[in-house]
């Protein structure tokens, strides 16, 4: 077989294979590559690879386990990179043509820490422009594609990462989510996504879109990779005044597969949505029904205030990215308009010519909400509301651990059908939102599958608690193989 | 309703001044960025302060002690707990768009300011109201520089962006552009005084903006404010009393002549001594602040206020009242002492070492300003102990020189040092003693003047003064003039 043909197993599997000296890093690293220049010109998941600086970085891993001085269980693993963080020496695109010609003078605390671990950074994934979009479709540099069926979208807007792990070019991947970014591409693409607690991964170094609701997270095939990826990026970071000082200690070790006395709640309002794909409500109810096998009991719960949860979120998130996306003037760095004579149209023709027309909706809408006279209106209000979701799950949590439904409504749709009309687009994110706007940790992985696409469930957890998520996550994992499916290879 | 032929004193001016000062800190407000003046442009940068795509603020405790300070030492309510909010407007030296700023929930609030102002030698004392004083960052700076052919090409220094800041907003409670002067002094020593800043203002570490407004005297008093106009960046306490003269006069001419005011926000053409309209409230910035969500609140603990509180060192009301009570000098006299933390500390250390205030003070006020004044220095400057400079006061008291010599020697030792008595002894300035030649002084001078005597004794004092004045040239003013006039008086009534 040619180098590349076989698709990368979970971390877990290249540790394993590593310690035993079956494989390199090396030939790792080369077999990530091989696939990329493969199956990437099918799935535009990578904006950029770093070929030679991975070989290199894997060569050192190689040395470093020869000498026996292994720095973590990521060492000598590739692992692509949303390109929304900053990495030294590397542009930073975030899809946007905004940023062409910027390459990062630093690196983003996460994407050190993997470093610092001995991960093996391949290249820079796909996104939709400024992670805005449920769909990977508004990258300026072209869509990313489904693996599973090349017509439908990859999810967003993490959709790169997602597919890049899908399509077993590499085992682990970052995203960032601010409304559902992980989660929703990983349910898209039959991989697992972790959205943890906002505070648990500094953003520094994060592109901002909604400050408030941003938080990096791993994908990965399996739990226990998503696991493994955390503990490394986590931690209080003395760059981000918004990170926790809580250590992330999720004991994997100690994981047997047993659930009993976990109890799942099942939010009523999840299960009586309108959008609601029958089969994708099956999918996730025989899921429950495996855990309530293993020992876990299920009970009803409410979130009175879900219905408000898309107007919040998309306010509060539109708000803080108009400010956010306010340093791209074409003063200092990036694209500045070669029309412009003055100052101010200077700043209409960078911004004009920069930014995709989703980024200008939303930046347009969030001026809007801030505007004066409208301040108490939209934004005031928007965050009392976020205040009452805030305490809806509170309220939750205190009769049961965790909460489960769909991580999105419907299996992927189809590419281009809903570009034209936002709003629709925006309703795909009704189950994601919600834990941004709460701020609590959520985890979807697959669970099935309806009309040949992935199915997600998606875990919600009491903030700080992913132990118990992964936990039982991981304890569906040992059960199902859902998540050991792989999309047909055919080559373009 | 007209407005014309309305009388130029029928209006109350009013005045408030928003004060932007720069916090004396190691480090930028929100990165690790060193606080540097003139250092080349952009080397005091980081992802930072340069608003690269993905860095993130984190508050400097200091300035938010300094702060407090502040907000102390002018009698505001401290906020335990206070919201960074982020200011939107476009400008190119403000790199991310917005100003990390204060807004509905600043620091400080509610404080107030005692000021003194003097009118024909009256001293009178108000009370000016502090509306708030918040924490905000400043931005860079624009160097604009007209290119070739007519195309203007600006340069940007980040190095000033994100140098912590706080803005003092006083209560439209000034009424003329003197008590604005002294509002903004008396500000600025108190500034000084508590070590928050070095408030140089040819730095632009210290720097005031004025809202003026003109209403009719009638409403003086009331709640109705005529409409006001902001002028911007006055940095010197001269050009801010000019400012506010000259809008003043011009807002009185627009009512006089039956116009109305425009709310604008004007520059001062220091040159012109005019104010010129930079943009009009229709134009005016919606900055959409909003809390800014990379920082949490920040949180001041009533244990921390409390040790701000009690490491305030003496404010310069407090002193002054002190030098009153303590030393008995006159109000005049302790306002002068305390003008500077410096300049009381010399007194007080001189005091102590001399031991009688109001000589100390005579000659601080008389000699040693007058010459800090002609050699346009301060006080840290000179080569001068307060010790030396007590002791210079005791060789005149004790009549071991004349005040004459001390006076001349004085500049010397402040600029350059030494003891006073080896300069007394190397000039040789120690008075005549001899009393044979003070006498023999005399009498040739009388015997000069022969009408002296008669005109004395008729009660004509000035006389005396006169050769008095003759006996000191022919001793070269070594002699004491108490022992040359006792002398003379004398001679007379021989």
């Amino acid at each position: 077989m040619a180098a590349g043909s076989i698709p990368l197993g979970t971390c877990a599997e290249l540790r394993r294979a590593l310690d035993t000296g079956s494989v390199s890093a090396v030939q790792i690293v080369e077999t990530a590559l091989a696939r990329a220049r493969t199956l990437d010109p099918m799935f535009h998941a990578f904006l950029g690879m770093r070929e030679e600086r991975a070989l290199e970085q894997a060569a050192a891993a190689d040395a470093r386990r020869l000498r026996k001085e292994v720095l973590s269980p990521l060492d000598g693993i590739p692992i692509a990179i949303k390109d929304n963080l900053a990495h030294a020496g590397e542009p930073t695109t975030c899809a946007s043509r905004i940023l062409s010609g910027y390459v990062s003078p630093y690196t983003a605390t996460a994407v050190a820490r993997l470093e610092a671990a001995g991960a093996v950074i391949l290249g820079r994934t796909n996104l939709d422009e400024f992670a805005m979009g449920s769909s990977t479709e508004n990258s300026a540099f072209g869509p990313t594609r489904n693996p599973w069926d090349r017509t439908r979208i990859a999810g967003g807007s993490s959709g790169g990462s997602a597919v890049a792990v899908a399509a077993g070019i590499v085992p682990v991947a970052l995203g960032s989510d601010t409304g559902g970014s992980i989660r929703q591409p990983a349910a898209c693409t039959g991989v697992v996504g972790l959205k943890p607690t906002y505070g648990r991964v500094s953003r520094y170094g994060l592109v901002a879109f909604a400050s408030s609701l941003d938080q990096i997270g791993p994908f990965g095939r399996s739990v226990a990779d998503c696991a493994t990826v955390l503990e490394v990026i986590a931690g209080h970071d003395p760059k981000d005044a918004t990170s926790l000082p809580e250590s992330t200690t999720l004991s994997c070790d100690k994981w047997n597969g047993d659930v009993t006395g976990i109890v799942i709640g099942l939010p009523k309002e999840f299960f009586c949505t309108s959008g609601l794909d029958p089969a994708v409500r099956d999918r996730v109810h025989e899921a429950v029904a495996h855990l309530e096998k293993r020992g876990a009991s299920v009970r009803e719960v409410s979130l009175p205030h879900t219905k408000y949860a898309i107007a919040t979120y998309y306010l509060i998130a539109t708000a803080e990215a108009s400010s956010n996306l306010a340093r791209f003037d074409g003063v200092r760095y990036g694209h500045r308009s070669a029309e412009a004579h003055d100052l101010d149209t200077m700043y209409q023709a960078t911004r004009s010519e920069g930014f995709g027309a989703e980024v200008k909706r939303r930046i347009m809408l969030g001026t809007y909400v801030l505007s004066a006279g409208y301040y108490d209106a939209y934004y005031r209000k928007a965050q009392q509301v976020r205040t009452l979701l805030r305490r809806d799950f509170d309220q939750a949590f205190t009769q049961c651990d965790l909460i489960a439904g769909p991580t999105m409504p419907e299996v992927a749709f189809a590419m281009g059908t809903r570009t034209a009309d936002p709003v629709t687009m925006y309703l795909s994110d009704v189950y994601t939102v919600s834990a941004n706007l709460a701020g609590i940790p959520g985890l979807s992985l697959p669970c099935g599958f309806h009309d040949g696409m992935p199915v997600g469930l998606q875990l919600l957890g009491k903030p700080l608690d992913e132990s118990t998520l992964l936990r039982v996550g991981d304890a569906y994992q040992r059960e199902t193989d859902w998540h050991l499916r792989r999309p047909p290879e055919r080559t373009a | 309703m007209t407005r014309s032929n309305v009388a130029a004193n029928a209006f109350e001016v009013v005045i408030g001044l928003e004060v932007h000062v720069h916090l004396k800190t190691e480090s930028k407000m929100f990165c690790s960025c060193a606080v540097c003046y003139g250092e080349s442009p952009n080397t005091r940068t980081c992802p930072t302060c340069l608003a690269l795509p993905g860095a993130l603020p984190v508050m400097n405790a200091h300035a938010v002690e300094l702060a407090v300070r502040a907000g102390l030492a002018l009698g505001c309510e401290v906020r335990e707990r206070s919201v960074m909010a982020r200011k939107n407007y476009f400008y190119p030296d403000l790199p991310k768009g917005y100003q990390i700023s204060q807004y509905d929930q600043p620091l400080n609030a509610r404080g107030f300011l005692e000021i003194s102002v003097e009118d024909e030698g009256v001293w009178t004392t108000k009370k000016v109201g502090i509306t708030r004083i918040h924490l905000e960052e400043d931005a860079g700076k624009s160097i604009h520089e007209d290119g070739v052919a007519g195309a203007d090409v600006s340069h940007m220094d980040l190095n000033r962006s994100g140098v912590p800041l706080i803005e003092i907003v006083s209560e439209p409670d000034l009424r003329s552009a003197k008590e604005a002067g002294a509002y903004l002094r008396a500000l600025h020593d108190v500034i000084c005084y508590i070590g928050v800043s070095d408030a140089d203002m040819e730095k632009g570490q210290f720097r005031c903006d004025a809202n003026v407004s003109l209403r009719l005297l009638e409403k003086a008093g009331s709640d109705e404010f005529g409409t006001r106009t902001e002028i911007k960046n006055l940095n010197s306490f001269r050009f801010v009393e000019e400012a506010i003269q000259a809008e003043v006069k011009r807002q009185k001419k627009i009512l006089e002549q039956g116009g109305a005011i425009v709310q604008a926000t004007l520059a001062f053409d220091r040159h012109a001594k005019q104010t010129r309209v930079l943009r009009i409230k229709e134009n005016a910035h919606d900055y959409r602040y909003f809390p800014d969500p990379d920082l949490l609140p920040v949180a001041v603990d009533t244990m921390q206020i409390a040790r701000i509180r009690a490491a305030l060192p003496e404010l310069p009301t407090q002193k002054r009242e002190r030098f009153q009570t303590q030393y008995g000098l006159s109000e005049y006299d302790a306002r002068l002492l305390t003008a500077s933390r410096e300049l009381a500390d010399f007194f007080e250390a001189a005091t102590k070492e001399h031991g009688k205030a109001k000589s100390v003070a005579n000659w601080i006020l008389r000699d040693l300003l007058k010459l800090l004044k002609q050699h346009e220095t301060d006080l840290v400057n000179l080569a001068l102990s307060a010790a030396t400079f007590a002791r210079l006061i005791q060789l005149v008291e004790a009549g071991k020189i004349t005040p004459k010599s001390a006076q001349e020697i004085l500049p010397e030792l402040a600029m350059r040092g030494g003891e006073p008595e080896t300069l007394v002894a190397a000039r040789g300035l120690e008075v005549v003693q001899d009393t044979g030649v003070l006498e023999s002084a005399a009498a040739e001078v009388i015997a000069a003047n022969p009408d002296a005597k008669e005109r004395y004794l008729a009660g004509e004092e000035k006389v005396l003064n006169f050769l008095m004045g003759q006996v000191m040239k022919r001793t070269q003013g070594k002699a004491s003039p108490a022992q040359v006039r006792e002398f003379l008086i004398q001679k007379f009534k021989e």
